[in-house]
């Protein structure tokens, strides 16, 4: 990829799909949302790469920030009409490796630090306690166990997203699933780092991770986020022979619920879902959280403008749940998100991410929704309406 | 340069003129039918000509076998008589030329013809294609040629189809299963009839779905569906593999219905008819059979061409009546999802 | 400069000034092949009172102004010929109004047809505007302000005809009202019954001023629309086929290609004729009326429809036309430009000729496009080339077909549509020199101090 990125990355040829969704309703390329500068958009990104390539320009302050701005929610690579639009966000994180490389760290210094701490905490929050301090009674993961739960940084670490992992674990508890999870054994998935183009604290991070699965005879593995699943289904494989299988909980609950092993009662509530980008346009996973909404009696789902495919993206993306590169404005993404859940009517946005989590709650907040639209995790919405 | 094997006393023989005589648009008597088939025999003109519609259903009539089709495309090429508009079958001739594009699985002595029809990559899918799925070929390369029938270009096909057989023989394929009925009918009637020599065996899909069904009887559902089945051109070349439609519907549980326009009175889809000879006379075959197919209570059209299939499937669905590939019905009568939708 | 650059700050807010070399490079630039020209300065503007700020400021200070909206004419008009600044027009995206019973939308500076399209979709679906098959983030006002031409442009004319109001900022600052805007709360007409002002503005390239508001007619969107294909093989027959086609006033659009690739299309005018309906029955008493419109050359052979499935017509019916764009990376570079000259539909034939002579001398990879406008009153012919970005030979062969084609477009009696600065030149050489008096003197009277895009429609000499 990295000798085709710069082979390639000249055929962009502007015509800017890449700012809209499918019906050209709004913007959603959301660094282009949040500036509006045609720069922040992905054919902007990419031409200036090119420019960089060519020696057209040199790199800069800006240069990295606009680079570093795009949160790889992939709607370029959905809405692009070219053949090559798979290979879009590919390319950028390509671009980010080269610059790393030829720019000796000149990157901005949110991502630096991001990285920095991945390296040497082993999460990204500058969190140096324990991982799973969280985790009282949850077992720990022994060889036999049928899957391994694998919590992730903020699952571990922020406070909204252990509420998530302590959720997810209830309802595989109560279902009679056999997990366990690696307590302070556990380390960083690197999905951000590798879209930061860090290729070798994504390599080690990678190795460090199968390797351990492989001592422990994990088979199957089942993440809290989106984020890991998608890294360990798609981006493992590249570094590293895999000998398990992976899921995102999202999957398996549809399953427990589909085979009654769990039985929500009624739950009346108008909610709407925030499809995460890496479990729908990275993994078109779209139809499993939808059904388990609506298998609880009550929950009236109703859809925002934006949806599935189309998804708006919450700006957490590519390490920007910690970086922050598209915060301090009404346009940022996640104040524009909440404000399209808001006007579906919902009183729960729902959410199946983490990062989507930290991202949008924070934006309810700027937004003084607090008392109008409540965010919660699929799995809260299921396990509080046990 | 390739000759066609026609034996003109067999027509003088001939007592019953089927050819020209069962003949669905031309209406001839038996005196007549004579008269004119003479005419094209001699090399004249005659308007059977001009107002056939290229269904190639005399091929099948013709129960002496000497290709009074083929013979009917040869003589309107010599005589630059036009089944259709010039730039119409300038594009068919454009589109289907060799360009280098074509996709080749990993070939084995056993694999699956695609031709040059991109659905079919989905429609050979799922258990009934188990170990055969990825050894396929598709493209122009491999295309059989035979739509240049319909437009008087015996000529296109005397140059592309040696080359097609040679690409395919030179892959190391032994038995080809023929996903397209019109490959079939090339390879085992069009190339006969001029000498040209096919090495490699040839399979009827409808014979390889049978023989897979056959396998999986055990996991069969039964469909209890009421189905109309659409008859296309080319199957009037290879009319001896039509009893494995009747053979795979009742390993399924499809009834086919009783409809006037089927078998040997079979209409076609009709589009080639309409690019030919217009709108009217297409618009009028394809109301009477899907009218005839209401009449019957068909509830599904099964398509032996995906291009048919293409072409008409919405006009049939808006009656009322779900259109459905071969293929797709045995995928359905084994659990499995059908690959095209309308 | 670092003044100005504080005084913009002042007007639109830190957020929206940039003075970078990233954002300079960016805007400096089209997706065609006109040379690059950087501005000082970009800006992004979200009222007309901010737009008018900034052009007060521009006219004091004597610095080049420059419009843009979504950039695609692909003729660089919106690259900054003398530097300055660019306003980005695209933060004033706006629906304004819809009025359905006088039929028309107001919009702002920035309104994407894509946001518009989506809009009508939802709340006025028995409406529809003529949308360009440019990609969607063309904006309404960029698109009139060129003459664009839409879907509906065979019945009603370019997006320019189908103006019914402007508010624009003058080049020295007032911000004024045009159309029966002016006078009633209404915009129904962007002229009568009073002197109609819109050609102060509309395809002068923001030359007079800048365009805020924009009012937009909106036509009856039928429930269904098809398409079919018509094919003929000799170019001396399409005028009279367009003109028959359109004489039926059954059809939305006409629009004739003739090129190479697809394969399908080689060696073919392939005429997409674009019909719409309410029912299946109004659907197919027009189709079999286009049928028997053209029979005779269905009967001479000479011509003929093809039968295109269902699952085929998608791409056709889009709107925009994704093939458009995607004609930019036929040789996996980017690029494409085209001239566009309007021109009387009997020159059709020789204009193709023309186009297949050029690709033929430059060894390029071309296509033709040919839309009718008004009922057959002219034809927009696009001589069309695609080129790689990483090719500079590539990229200077077709700048040179495109001179060619230019001047033989002229030589025909064709006008360039949204023509580049070279092809300006030729058209103010060519032009009745009582014409050019009149255009210098609203340029003069407008733009005193030539503050507005310069370089384009340089008639001050």
């Amino acid at each position: 990829m990295m000798k085709q990125y710069a082979e390639q990355i000249h055929r962009c040829f502007r015509c800017g799909y890449c700012k809209f969704p499918t019906d050209y309703s709004d913007f959603n390329c959301p660094s282009y949302a949040r500036f509006r500068f045609d720069t922040y958009s992905t054919s902007g990104r990419l031409w200036l790469i090119y420019a960089w390539l060519q020696g057209e320009i040199e790199w800069s302050e800006h240069l990295a920030e606009i680079l570093y701005s795009c949160t790889t929610c992939k709607n370029c690579v959905e809405q692009c009409p070219m053949k090559f639009a798979n290979d879009i966000v590919d390319w950028i994180v390509a671009a980010r490796s080269d610059t790393m490389e030829k720019e000796k760290g000149r990157i901005p210094p949110a991502v630096s630090s991001f990285l920095e701490d991945v390296y040497r905490l082993g999460n990204p929050l500058k969190e140096r306690g324990r991982r799973d301090a969280w985790a009282n009674g949850i077992k720990r993961y022994e060889t036999g166990d049928e899957y391994l739960f694998y919590v992730g940084c903020l699952g571990s670490y922020d406070e909204s997203g252990q509420r998530m992992a302590r959720s997810v674990a209830t309802l595989l508890s109560k279902a009679g699933i056999s997990f366990g999870i690696l307590g302070n054994e556990e380390n960083c998935c690197g999905n951000e780092v590798y879209l930061l183009g860090e290729n070798e604290l994504f390599r080690v991070l990678a190795e460090k991770n199968v390797r351990k699965f492989k001592e422990l005879g994990v088979k199957k593995v089942v993440t809290l986020s989106p984020h890991a699943y998608n890294t360990m289904r798609n981006n493992y494989p590249l570094v590293s022979n895999t000998y398990f299988e992976v899921y995102h909980y999202i999957q398996l609950l549809r399953g427990l619920l589909q085979a009654n092993k769990i039985k929500p009662p009624r739950h009346n509530a108008k909610v709407t879902y925030h499809d995460p980008c890496f479990l729908g346009r990275y993994n078109q996973i779209y139809d499993e959280p939808r059904e388990i909404l609506q298998s609880i009696p009550g929950i009236e789902l109703v859809e925002m403008e934006r949806s599935r495919e189309n998804s708006f993206c919450c700006g957490g993306g590519s390490g920007n749940f910690v970086t922050d590169l598209l915060a301090g404005s009404e346009e940022s993404p996640s104040r524009i998100r909440v404000r399209e859940a808001y006007e579906t009517g919902a009183a729960i946005l729902a959410v199946a991410c983490p990062s989507c989590m930290i991202m949008l709650q924070d934006a309810i907040k700027v937004e003084d929704l607090e008392d109008k639209l409540t965010i919660k995790d699929i799995s809260q919405v299921v396990s509080e309406s046990l | 340069m390739l000759q066609l094997n026609f034996d003109p006393a067999k027509c003088t023989a001939c007592k019953t003129q089927d050819c020209l005589v069962k003949c669905q648009y031309l209406h001839l008597d038996k005196d007549k039918a004579k008269t004119e088939m003479q005419k094209i025999i001699n090399g004249e003109d005659s308007f059977v000509l001009h107002d056939c519609v290229t269904c190639y259903a005399c091929e099948e009539y013709c129960k002496m076998g000497n290709h009074p089709f083929y013979l009917i495309v040869e003589r309107q090429e010599e005589k630059n008589i036009l089944p259709a508009p010039k730039p119409i079958i300038r594009m068919w001739i454009n589109q289907c030329q060799p360009v280098g594009k074509f996709r080749i699985g990993k070939v084995e002595e056993r694999a699956l013809s695609c031709c040059f029809i991109p659905q079919f990559a989905f429609l050979a899918t799922g258990r009934l294609f188990e170990g055969i799925a990825s050894s396929y070929i598709y493209g122009q390369e491999f295309f059989c040629n035979a739509v240049y029938l319909h437009y008087a270009k015996m000529s296109v096909i005397k140059d592309r189809l040696p080359k097609v057989i040679e690409n395919i023989a030179k892959l190391g394929i032994k038995e080809l299963i023929c996903l397209h009925d019109e490959c079939y009918g090339t390879f085992n009637s069009l190339a006969p009839a001029y000498g040209i020599e096919v090495p490699f065996k040839t399979i009827h899909y409808f014979e390889y779905l049978y023989d897979k069904l056959k396998e999986l009887k055990g996991e069969i559902k039964p469909l209890n569906v009421k189905v109309a089945y659409l008859r296309n051109c080319s199957t009037r070349l290879s009319p001896q593999t039509e009893h494995f439609v009747d053979d795979i519907f009742k390993l399924v549980g499809a009834d086919r219905v009783e409809r006037e326009y089927d078998r040997e009175n079979a209409l076609c889809c009709a589009e080639v008819i309409r690019m030919g000879q217009g709108y009217k006379l297409a618009d009028d075959v394809q109301k009477r059979n899907i009218e005839d197919m209401l009449k019957a209570e068909a509830e599904y059209c099964v398509f032996n061409c995906p291009m048919c299939q293409l072409n008409i499937d919405e006009k049939v669905a808006k009656s009322g009546i779900k259109p459905i590939h071969m293929i797709d019905l045995c995928k359905m009568a084994i659990g499995e999802k059908p690959a095209l939708e309308t | 400069m670092t003044n100005i650059y504080e005084r913009l700050v002042g007007i639109v807010g830190e957020g929206y000034v940039s003075n970078q070399k990233e954002e300079r490079y960016f805007y400096s630039r089209d997706p065609g092949l006109t040379t690059p020209h950087e501005p000082d300065y970009v800006v992004m503007p979200k009222t007309t009172e901010e737009v008018q700020e900034i052009v007060k400021l521009a006219n004091k200070e004597k610095i080049p102004i420059v419009p843009k909206g979504g950039g695609l004419a692909l003729t660089g008009l919106v690259v900054p010929q003398r530097g300055g600044i660019v306003i980005d027009t695209k933060r004033m995206g706006k629906i304004l109004e819809v009025n359905e019973k006088a039929r028309y939308v107001i919009v702002e500076a920035g309104t994407t047809h894509g946001v518009l399209k989506s809009y009508l979709e939802k709340r006025y679906p028995h409406l529809r505007h003529s949308i360009p098959d440019s990609p969607p983030i063309a904006t309404i006002v960029g698109n009139a302000v060129i003459h664009g031409q839409g879907r509906l442009a065979q019945q009603y004319g370019f997006n320019s005809d189908l103006v019914s109001g402007l508010e624009v900022v003058l080049p020295t600052g007032e911000i004024c009202r045009i159309g029966s805007c002016s006078v009633s709360p209404y915009w129904f007409s962007k002229g009568a019954p009073l002197p109609d002002l819109t050609g102060l503005f509309l395809g002068w390239f923001g030359t007079t001023g800048i365009i805020t508001k924009l009012a937009l007619r909106l036509y009856p969107c039928k429930k269904m629309r098809d398409v079919m294909l018509f094919l003929i093989d000799r170019g001396e027959l399409v005028p009279d086929i367009v003109l028959k086609l359109s004489d039926t006033e059954m059809v939305e659009d006409i629009v004739v290609n003739f090129q190479p690739l697809p394969l399908m299309l080689r060696e073919n005018y392939n005429m997409l004729i674009y019909i719409t309906a309410d029912s299946d029955e109004e659907l197919e008493f027009k189709r079999k009326m286009l049928w028997d419109t053209l029979w005779e050359y269905f009967d001479n052979r000479d011509g003929g429809f093809m039968s295109l499935p269902p699952i085929m017509k998608p791409p056709y019916l889009a709107m925009p036309s994704k093939d458009t764009t995607r004609f930019a990376d036929v040789k996996k570079g980017g690029g494409f430009e085209y001239s566009g000259p309007i021109i009387p539909i009997e020159k059709y034939p020789v204009f193709v000729t023309k186009t297949v002579e050029l690709a033929s001398k430059y060894n390029l990879s071309y296509s033709t496009v040919g839309r009718v406008i008004a009922g057959g009153h002219c034809m927009m012919f696009a001589f069309a080339f695609t080129f790689n970005r990483a090719d500079p030979d590539e990229m200077d062969r077709v700048r040179k077909a495109l001179h060619e084609a230019a001047e033989f477009s002229i030589e025909q009696g064709g006008i360039m549509w949204k023509p580049n600065v070279d092809e300006q030149k030729m058209i103010v050489e060519r032009m009745d020199p009582n014409t050019l008096k009149i255009m210098k003197k609203i340029k003069q009277l407008l733009d005193p101090n030539g503050i507005m895009n310069p370089g384009n429609w340089d008639i001050s000499a």
